[in-house]
This record gives C-alpha cells, sequence and structure tokens, in this order.
C-alpha cells in the first residue's frame, strides 16, 4: 500500500495542474463568450449562443474523444494533456460564459442609464459601473463552475492521462484494492475542492467587504 | 422672450414602438434659463420626451436641438456614439430611483465621470466634488457609500454628481415621486436653489405645488400630445381644456390643501 502512495502523489499534482490550466482557458473562453453574446453584432451573438449550447449540450468525455482520437484526422495533433486541457477548457468556457452574461446582464439598467448620461462611453460603463458590480456577483458561481471542472478532469483518464482517476485504476491491477485505490483518489480530490472552495470563498468576502 | 433662439428645441417629436405611438409631433421650445414642468397621468409619454432629448429612449422622428448642435444627429455609429456621449456631458440627468453606483463612495460617484472625461486630477477632482456636496448639503457624507444614505439623501448625491459635469440643463424625471413624503423637501429645496441660479431645467413631476412654485411654464401631457401649456398660474388656476382639468381635479382631490 505505502509504496503506491508516491505515485498517488504525482498524480494528485497533474489532476492540480490539470485544473489551474483549465481553469485559466475556461476563464478566457468565457470572457470571450461572454463578450460575443452581448455584441451588438448579431452574427457574434450567434456564435457565442452556439458556443454555449454546442458544448453544454453534448458530454465532454464524447468532446475529449473526437479532440483527442478525432483530431488526428483533420491534422490536429495533440498529446493526451495538452488534449484533456484544451478539450475540458474550452468546455468550461460554456458553462462560465453563461456564469458571467448572467451576473452582468442582473445589473441595474438605471445604473447603466446613470453612466452613460454623464457621458461616459459603453467601454467606460462597463468598466466603470458596470464590472465592478457585475465581479462580486459571478464569484460563487465561478466557484461553482470550478468545482465542476475539478471533478471533471476525471474524464481525461480515459485518454490515458496518468492523473488520480487513471492512477487509481492502474494500481488496481497490481494491488487487487480497488476499494482503497479509489477511496485514496476520492479523498485527494476532496482536499483539492475543499482548498478550492475555501479560496473562492475567502475571495467572495473579501469582495463584499470592499 | 420672444425673438431670443430657443436653448433647447425640440422639433416635431415622434415616437412609436411598434404599432403605439406614444410620442405624436410634440414641439417644445425651452429659452436659457426657464425651467419647464411637463405634468401628466401616468403613460402619457412625459418620461419618454425627458429621456428622448439625452437620448435614452430615441426618437423615431422629429429633431432635438441644445443651442446650436443637433442631439439626435444621423451617423454612422462609431461618430455617433462619440458624438453623443459629448452632447450627454452638457445635459444633468435625475432619475426616479437615484442610480447611484453602490460601489462607490458619494465622492467616487461625483468624480467618476469629471475624472474619466475632463481629465481632472485626483485633487481637482476631489475639489469639485466637496464644492458640489457642499452645494447639495451632503458634504459631510462625502466618504459615506450610497446604502448608507436615505432616499431624499441619495438623490441630492445624484444631483451633485449631474451638477459636477457642469451641464447645460437639468433634466428630472420625477426625482421626488420615490421618496418619504417627509424626504421630498430636502430635494425641492436644492432644485430651487438651483432654480435661484437660473439653471436651465425640464422637470417630470407629479407635484403640483412644487411645479407652480419654481417653474415658469407648465405642458400638460396626455396620450402622447402636449395637451395645454402655459404658466403655471393658468394652467393651474385656470386651465381651458377639460383633460387638464380632469387630471388636475382627480390629481388634486388625493392631496391635502
Amino acid at each position: 500500500m505505502q509504496r503506491v502512495f508516491p505515485f498517488f502523489l504525482e498524480a494528485a499534482w497533474i489532476t492540480i495542474l490539470l485544473s489551474v490550466l483549465t481553469a485559466v482557458l475556461g476563464l478566457i473562453c468565457g470572457i470571450l463568450g461572454t463578450w460575443a453574446r452581448l455584441s451588438r453584432f448579431a452574427l457574434l451573438r450567434f456564435i457565442g449562443a452556439a458556443y454555449v449550447s454546442v458544448f453544454r449540450g453534448t458530454p465532454a468525455l464524447i468532446q475529449l474523444f473526437i479532440l483527442y482520437f478525432g483530431g488526428p484526422q483533420i491534422g490536429i495533433q495533440l498529446d493526451a494533456f495538452e488534449a484533456g486541457v484544451i478539450g475540458l477548457g474550452i468546455n468550461a468556457g460554456a458553462y462560465m460564459t453563461e456564469t458571467m452574461r448572467g451576473a452582468i446582464i442582473s445589473i441595474d439598467k438605471g445604473q447603466i442609464e446613470a453612466a452613460r448620461t454623464v457621458g461616459l462611453s459603453r467601454l467606460q460603463t462597463m468598466r466603470y459601473v458596470v464590472l465592478p458590480q457585475a465581479m462580486r456577483l459571478m464569484i460563487r458561481p465561478l466557484g461553482v463552475n470550478i468545482n465542476a471542472l475539478i471533478k471533471a478532469t476525471a474524464l481525461v483518464a480515459a485518454i490515458s492521462v496518468v492523473e488520480l482517476t487513471y492512477t487509481a485504476q492502474r494500481y488496481i491491477g497490481s494491488t487487487y484494492k480497488p476499494f482503497e485505490m479509489f477511496l485514496i483518489a476520492g479523498a485527494l480530490y476532496m482536499i483539492i475542492i475543499y482548498v478550492t472552495g475555501q479560496a473562492v470563498a475567502w475571495l467572495d468576502r473579501k469582495a463584499r467587504i470592499n | 422672450m420672444t425673438d431670443q433662439k430657443p436653448f433647447v428645441d425640440i422639433r416635431h417629436a415622434q415616437k412609436s414602438f411598434g404599432a403605439l405611438e406614444v410620442l405624436k409631433d410634440i414641439n417644445l421650445q425651452v429659452q436659457k434659463g426657464q425651467i419647464v414642468a411637463i405634468i401628466g397621468p401616468s403613460g402619457s409619454g412625459k418620461s419618454t420626451l425627458l429621456r428622448a432629448i439625452n437620448d435614452l429612449d430615441p426618437l423615431t422622428g422629429g429633431e432635438i436641438w441644445l443651442e446650436d448642435k443637433q442631439i439626435n444627429k444621423k451617423l454612422p455609429h462609431r461618430q455617433y456614439e462619440k458624438h453623443i456621449n459629448l452632447v450627454r456631458q452638457e445635459i444633468g440627468m435625475v432619475f426616479q430611483h437615484f442610480n447611484l453606483f453602490p460601489h462607490l463612495k458619494v465622492r467616487e460617484n461625483v468624480t467618476l465621470a469629471p475624472k474619466m472625461l475632463k481629465g481632472l486630477s485626483e485633487a481637482e477632482a476631489n475639489k469639485l466634488a466637496e464644492v458640489q456636496l457642499e452645494k447639495v448639503g451632503m458634504l459631510e457624507r462625502i466618504d459615506f457609500y450610497p446604502s448608507q444614505l436615505s432616499g431624499g439623501q441619495k438623490q441630492r448625491v445624484a444631483i451633485a454628481r449631474a451638477l459636477a459635469m457642469n451641464p447645460k440643463v437639468m433634466l428630472f424625471d420625477e426625482a421626488t415621486s420615490a421618496l418619504d413624503p417627509e424626504l421630498v423637501e430636502e430635494v425641492n429645496l436644492v432644485m430651487k436653489k438651483l432654480a435661484e441660479e437660473h439653471m436651465t431645467m425640464i422637470i417630470v413631476t407629479h407635484e403640483m405645488s412644487f411645479a407652480e412654485s419654481v417653474c415658469d411654464r407648465v405642458l400638460f401631457m396626455d396620450q402622447g400630445v402636449v395637451v395645454e401649456e402655459g404658466p403655471p398660474d393658468v394652467i393651474f388656476r385656470n386651465p381651458k381644456n377639460d383633460r387638464t382639468k380632469e387630471f388636475l381635479r382627480k390629481h388634486l382631490a388625493g392631496q391635502h390643501p
């Protein structure tokens, strides 16, 4: 049993790395998606809406398979880790788009009108009036998106990225102890998610005080 | 007065939402320093007309001029945005629900636009905020957040925020309608003070006694048209039109003498 521990810790590190990179890519895609969905150009709004409904409307596992197994057929060569980050990141971005857009459109229209009537431009209104208020509202729901994305990293075991879930499966073969192996993996996921949750709660409190 | 060029000139203003015509060929000329009240039942189009002046609710027909500038000029989008942002700096607006920025302190509510748009330094902007807040009697609340203020105080800060851009005209959209009765007076006093300083003002209001005591002219609107207009003593004491009489009768019935 003890001899598998270092491998689990290494795998946990891979899971953390995957989660962080996926969250960063997700946030970038979310910002772009939100910008498209709130654009005054119908074409961009359509692209944003299509992005959200395609990536929320199909299983993340299928998206990963298409990217990793189907990608080479159309000239996209990625190793498993890269495919995992890109696939999960784009998927998470679709959820984050809806979170961010929801927070922004929930800001009272009167705020925008007040800013515009003193002469602020659309961009200045967004930057100094709408976003500072919307950001506070989106911290917790984005935390929920990140919680989901950390758990979704387990899916990349299916394209053989050596993260927690894959590692647990691998050592069942040599230890014949599936119960313990999956319990260890589950406990490590929980620690990662707990710490992330605390960080989000701290950020949220801090935003509320200011 | 009649030979003077109007300061705010609304010509044949028309506005439709689909098949519903909410403004029908409205003409309104306001001279510099004049104070005009617009009264009328809800749905009469009075707020829509006011909001058309700074293009919050764009007209579907007609023209609006401020001095020698047409406000609702036809321009390509980018140019129009530039144009309207400049025009709006010259038109202050006060809303029924104050619309203060809740994430900013009173001071920053006032200084945001002057800092962004007039390039004022921190020190200059602070000085300006102090002057404007002093004027509305809110200087001692300068470092408070809007959530810590009463409705009347919020509205006074909102007026200071609008004045900080040094506007040529002030628009008031039912500025006291959302206030508790005991808080109305403090806002009215600030508006009276502005009137004494000869600020050009267009006021949409439900407060007939205030309109009568402050305004030079009163417009009664109903169903998208100006039914009757004239000096306050005529409109309130001796209206000619039946709809005006009916409106005032109903309205005054609900008020204590």
